[in-house]
């Protein structure tokens, strides 16, 4: 497939993979932040082709697995309300809360909508104006334009019945909070590339000048990948730290200038709570007050939710990289996608279900 | 008669039903109208037209051993790229008896009706249904209709239950699997799955692709008739040839190998998969199907395969390694092997 295959070539991953082995003469660590990264990573079996002096840690960028517990348990709660029509992308219906996940909702009788697009919602509420259309909005960067847009799109059509319920993410606090961490053994960055081509690389370079980390811009193919793991390393072995950029394809420096500019027009920064970590400020984005009739949570008082993790979970150091996914001790046995403790066994892109998925055996092979 | 001197009248002229209405489904005058109407005369046969209770059947003088199955088939659309529910409640159930190696011979069909369903559809659901049997080489030869209220169903709903007969005297099926065996697939991957996909979700415009639905039993007829020593075959339905070859695995306790460079995956199928976050390994299929064999047989029975349309594209494409716990790898373009696994639940879309 054009503009797919390229990426995928036996002959240049084996290039790009002699060119990582013969670059490197210490051990380094990775991290890569984007959950699709960690998919395709353990997929396609990239680790195994790297020398056994690099360690790739997987970074916090899944976004369903980041959506706090409170949030999935409100999200339940509203899409159960009477006369609500609630709206997701796919991969958060299987997310468990406290009081069971969108599916079973949806088995009772709820009315929840597989979406593609939150204009697709947007297009739900203006065809059923007798009902409350809700859209879950969660996601990093990458999402947010298309639900700004969505935001902006209700506000001109005069669309009432049309809400969000919030919980996007941002990427630098979480790098920073990893890298603040005392346990913290990343030494460089593969930035996920969805992200920085609407946000440019411009907010990286404070983070590699102040904690002395390079950060490659990274897209999500083999080749992509590797050709990204190679500059980092590369930059480690130099004693460098640079922001660079491996998938120019798709990443300007400035990013996508329009898009920010529409995401900074419905949304502001804000503290937000991520999943297995905790709150760290100014992490995520809100709706603005001039755009509050659309908050979900304004419109629906689903009362406080507090929710209490299953303490076996370790999903939290997982996010962080502090714990590789066949090292926790539930892993594989009381924690499977059938029966998930937390969110990074449940989405497709959680760490946990890449191994699973793919390596689950792995262990007992060597 | 014009309708203004319907007014006041209190019993209408005689007009064919448009739609199915519950009196459709209550064993009177209409009923039996609906089913002369539509399925009757569509399916015409000997053993249908005798209109008993049941069809009396009477088996080859050779054989005696039958194969049966049934299987009921729910889909929205009904109508689709490659197909519809007629041509999967035939296929689907002609495919069964095959993947047991037996000649399929007779199918029943039970309708359960929603109120409100427009009899033309079922016209052309039954004609269908006929072509498809047709083309299989089968008759339906008895079958049912129940309707429910509006609300309760989602228009059609088909079972069909099929009978085959064995020509042969090998055992198919799990067990019979043992190292040294190959996989062949029958051809590409995941175009049912992504057709109904992309007629549910107006994906249509941005994806062409066509279903696959088709009958398999000629060629595995062919595989029988030339004396190969089948061990198990599979048609790969829900789940896709992952779920199919993770089930063999487990029930036959070995390992098996598949290699990705030989799976095929249509450009439309993949570009769709890639989309939307799907595997193909896992979409489903209708007209595909695995056998395992002696690998000394597989040249052979490849060669057989690609002599029919529907199975043109067969490849040999994995390994029975060891005996062991039942597990399936897939050996990857550069040479790393991961866990082909059966999902948890249904592929849902991903985020981005």
């Amino acid at each position: 497939m054009k503009f797919m295959d390229e990426y995928r070539d036996p002959e240049a991953v084996q290039k790009l993979s002699e060119a990582i082995h013969s670059t490197v003469t210490k051990p380094w660590t990775l991290m890569e932040i984007c959950g699709g990264q960690t998919h395709a990573i353990v997929r396609f079996g990239l680790d195994e082709l790297l020398p056994s002096q690099v360690t790739l840690l997987h970074g916090p960028g899944c976004p369903v697995c980041v959506t706090p517990v409170e949030k999935i348990d409100r999200a339940v709660a509203i899409s159960r309300m009477p006369d609500v029509i609630f709206c997701s992308f796919g991969d958060m219906l299987r997310v468990p809360g406290t009081t069971g996940d969108l599916l079973q909702a949806r088995a009772q009788g709820a009315d929840v909508r597989v979406v593609y697009s939150p204009t697709d919602a947007v297009r739900i509420a203006q065809e059923n104006p007798a009902r409350e259309v809700v859209f879950f909005a969660v996601g990093f960067e990458t999402t947010a334009p298309a639900n700004a847009m969505a935001v902006i799109t209700a506000y001109r059509e005069e669309v009432p019945n049309f809400s969000m319920l919030v919980s996007h993410v941002l990427v630098p606090p979480a790098m920073e909070a990893i890298l603040s961490s005392p346990q913290c053994r990343v030494q460089g960055f593969l930035a996920a590339g969805h992200v920085c081509a609407i946000m440019g690389t411009s907010e990286y370079h404070p983070i590699a000048e102040r904690f002395r980390i390079p950060v490659v811009v990274t897209g999500f193919e083999p080749i992509d990948l590797l050709h990204g793991i190679y500059m980092c390393v590369k930059q480690l072995e130099e004693g460098r730290f640079e922001v660079e950029n491996a998938y120019v394809r798709a990443v300007k420096e400035d990013g996508n200038v329009p898009a920010q500019q529409l995401v900074a027009d419905v949304f502001e920064v804000t503290t937000r709570t991520w999943r297995g970590v905790g709150e760290l400020p100014f992490s995520g984005l809100c709706l603005r007050a001039e755009y509050q009739q659309f908050d979900a949570e304004v419109r629906f008082d689903v009362g406080d939710t507090v929710a209490e993790e299953d303490s076996e979970c370790r999903s939290g150091l997982v996010l962080q990289g502090l714990l590789n996914p066949p090292d926790c001790p539930a892993f594989g046995k009381r924690c499977t996608p059938e029966h998930p403790l937390g969110a990074t066994m449940v989405s497709s892109e959680g760490a946990c279900a890449a191994y699973y998925r793919y390596r689950r055996y792995a262990r007992e092979a060597r | 008669m014009k309708p203004d001197m319907l007014q006041g009248c209190p019993v209408p002229p005689y007009a064919p039903d448009t739609v199915v209405q519950m009196a459709h489904g209550g064993g009177g005058r209409k009923m039996q109208r609906l089913i002369d109407e539509v399925f009757t005369s569509s399916w015409a046969n000997p053993a249908l037209l005798t209109r008993h209770d049941s069809a009396l059947l009477s088996l080859p003088a050779t054989c005696d051993r039958i194969a049966m199955t049934t299987d009921s088939y729910v889909v929205h659309p009904l109508f689709f790229s490659g197909g519809s529910i007629a041509s999967l409640a035939v296929n689907g159930t002609v495919n069964d008896l095959a993947m047991g190696g037996a000649r399929p011979l007779w199918l029943s069909a039970g309708f359960i009706l929603e109120e409100g369903t427009e009899i033309s559809t079922l016209h052309r659901i039954a004609a269908e249904m006929q072509e498809c049997a047709a083309r299989a080489g089968v008759a339906i030869v008895t079958g049912d209709t129940k309707v429910v209220e509006r609300g309760h169903g989602d228009s059609v709903f088909v079972n069909t239950t099929g009978v085959g007969v064995l020509e042969h005297a090998s055992v198919i099926g799990p067990s019979m699997v043992e190292p040294g065996d190959a996989v062949i697939v029958s051809g590409d991957l995941g175009r049912h799955g992504i057709a109904i996909m992309a007629a549910r979700e107006g994906l249509v415009d941005a994806c062409d692709v066509v279903s696959d639905c088709a009958p398999v039993a000629a060629p595995v007829m062919d595989l029988l008739a030339a004396g190969l020593d089948i061990h198990c075959m599979r048609d790969l339905t829900r789940g896709g040839l992952a779920s199919a070859m993770v089930e063999i695995a487990e029930q036959a306790g070995v390992q098996i190998q598949l290699e990705e460079a030989k799976l095929q995956v249509t450009e439309a199928v993949r570009a769709t998969c890639e989309l939307l976050g799907f595997d193909p390994l896992f979409v489903a299929n209708e007209g595909r199907f695995i056998v395992i064999l002696p690998a000394s047989q597989a040249n052979t029975a490849q060669h057989i395969l690609a002599s029919h349309h529907v199975s043109m594209g067969a490849s040999v494409a994995g390994t029975v390694t060891s005996k062991g716990p039942g597990r399936v790898s897939l050996l990857g373009r550069f040479g790393t092997e991961r866990i082909v696994d059966m999902l948890s639940g249904e592929q849902l879309p991903r985020i981005c």
